[in-house]
């Protein structure tokens, strides 16, 4: 296998589909999370996101981060999974946004690069603003990864999410399954017919061409798959075979999470 | 119009399918071209053609996915419109009665577990839930698939997808089953495993129709056999007759004549199918 683009762009598209799959099997895992109503965990997580979006304070968003972590442990899922998989990706992408502010924020300095200072207002900003991040993005990622995708879908339906949203989310989500196995296999073939190593302009140039192509195709076989939904009868409405169920662990757990949130935005303030 | 399907009877008499002068465009390529065609119920049909010549496109116009550009295509009578199918009455009525199994399986399973694959049909169609288990595990028994019921679809094997994604349709116990390649990449093994299940499936008051290109299912499959071309009928008549015409099957791109030498003498094989054909090396 190449080590180039190529080649790491079919280890990220292999990495991609097996992610995918290995977020199902968690769903249907055991664990607290999954034990719970989706509907709940919907509310209640959402309501936790919410609470980190509106705090000012690094302790409470802290303190709701680390209730993130209690909560994966307690569904058990993978830490160094979720770090691979959100933390290292959501702080990457945070911090290009919030480094500028590290320096333009005016305030007192506390480092030194050269001409530029770092200031801790600067450094505070940034800091709230990356924790902000990985925590709604945590507790999102642990409302997917311990919810089956179709339990998910029922669930925003019954908060009133209308039916063309929950039909392009359901399209959406097998889409990006046949996305990875349709650019896996079409790297790989690529790859088998590429003799020596190509530079990077011709590897940038073959990508280009490979998305285009990959697009068109993927377009289609969404196309088909809703197609064949369709002959089943689906017509927009999430049916289940276990209608929700409130149980008295639910009412608990909605509890927790509303109590755990209005503190959270009052002490954040 | 849902009760005008539902109070059809299914006798011998019934046309399931009238299809008169229909003709369908994909994106601005012709793919059937003033079809006509005219199904009874408990009929077993052969939809004969070679790549592209249309009976994918028809089977999906018979299961109300695509609509016909012109002419009328008719089930029991209502026509098939997309005006038709906003009706969730009949929309509903007709996928009770007509399902559609696809060519490629890993299309028609999109669910987490086989079980929920199979559920899903009879979910969408709003079964009381004690019938839906009862019919999801005898059709997971009927298939042989029931250790499979928690493994996830994209997980089985070429032969294992293609019985599932039967038994999705089957669950519904339609009248009508459509039937897209149903062997088509299959190992031998699989292959005659499909055409048993399809055998034990049909009471004789089912209408089936198979859409392929392998003629050695032909008798299997069918009693009357359909070629179609360039997206029209060329020709509808028993399966022993259509695979004794050679001239037609030629035309049709469903057999090919090949070359080759024996101790040094070229000469011809009209068709590998064609059992009765001899010729003297």
């Amino acid at each position: 296998m190449s080590t180039g683009v190529l080649g790491k762009t079919v280890r990220g598209f292999s990495e991609a589909l097996t992610q995918t799959l290995v977020a199902e099997d968690s769903a249907h895992g055991r664990g607290l999370l999954q034990a719970l109503d989706p509907r709940v965990k919907l509310v209640g997580l959402l309501a936790l996101v919410v609470a980190a979006a509106l705090s000012r304070k690094l302790a409470v968003m802290a303190a709701l981060f680390g209730l993130g972590i209690v909560l994966a442990l307690a569904s058990r899922l993978s830490l160094w999974s979720l770090a691979k998989r959100v933390w290292v990706v959501a702080f990457g992408f945070t911090f290009m946004i919030a480094a500028p502010a590290l320096f333009l924020t005016p305030g007192v300095a506390v480092y030194r690069l050269g001409s530029l200072a770092i200031t801790a207002q600067g450094l505070r900003s940034a800091l709230l603003l990356i924790a902000r991040v990985e925590t709604a993005v945590t507790l999102s990622s642990l409302l997917v990864l311990t919810t089956p995708w179709m339990h998910l879908l029922k669930a925003l339906r019954t908060l009133l999410v209308p039916v063309e949203v929950i039909m392009l989310l359901a399209m959406t989500h097998r889409y990006v399954v046949l996305l990875t196995e349709t650019a896996n296999a079409m790297f790989e073939s690529r790859q088998s017919r590429v003799v020596g190593r190509l530079n990077g302009q011709q590897q940038r140039r073959l990508m280009v061409n490979t998305g285009g192509v990959l697009l068109s195709k993927t377009l289609e076989m969404g196309n088909q798959v809703f197609l064949a939904m369709q002959a089943r009868g689906f017509r927009g409405e999430v049916r289940l075979l276990n209608e929700f169920r409130m149980r008295a662990r639910d009412y608990v757990a909605i509890s927790g999470f509303a109590v755990a949130a209005v503190a959270a935005v009052a002490a954040g303030r | 119009m849902a009760e005008r399907v539902a109070s059809e009877e299914v006798s011998s008499a019934v046309l399931e399918f009238e299809a008169a002068d229909v003709r369908y465009e994909y994106e601005r390529v012709a793919a059937l071209q003033g079809l006509s065609l005219q199904v009874s119920a408990g009929e077993r049909i052969a939809l004969l053609g070679a790549n592209g010549s249309g009976k994918s496109t028809l089977l999906r116009l018979m299961d109300a996915l695509h609509f016909a550009c012109g002419g009328t295509l008719r089930f029991r009578g209502a026509a098939l419109t997309e005006a038709a199918m906003e009706d969730d009455g009949f929309a509903l009525g007709f996928r009770r009665r007509v399902g559609l199994v696809f060519q490629n399986p890993d299309i028609q399973l999109f669910n987490p577990t086989v079980f929920d694959e199979v559920a899903f049909g009879p979910l969408q169609l709003g079964w009381p839930r004690a019938e839906i288990l009862e019919r999801v595990h005898a059709t997971l028994a009927w298939i042989g698939a029931e250790h499979l019921k928690d493994r996830a679809p994209y997980r089985l094997s070429g032969g294992e997808k293609k019985r599932v994604a039967l038994a999705s349709v089957v669950v519904l116990d339609p009248d009508v089953l459509l039937l897209d390649e149903p062997t088509a990449s299959l190992d031998p093994r699989s292959q005659s495993q499909v055409i048993e299940l399809l055998e034990s499936w049909n009471d004789g008051r089912k209408t089936i129709i198979t859409a392929t290109h392998q003629l050695e299912i032909l008798g299997e499959i069918s009693e009357r056999a359909v070629v179609l071309k360039s997206g029209a009928v060329v020709a509808d008549a028993a399966p022993a007759e259509v695979l004794a015409n050679t001239e037609l099957l030629e035309s049709a791109n469903l057999i090919h004549s090949h070359r080759h030498l024996h101790g040094g003498v070229p000469h011809k094989h009209p068709s590998p199918y064609l059992r009765h054909e001899h010729h003297q090396h």
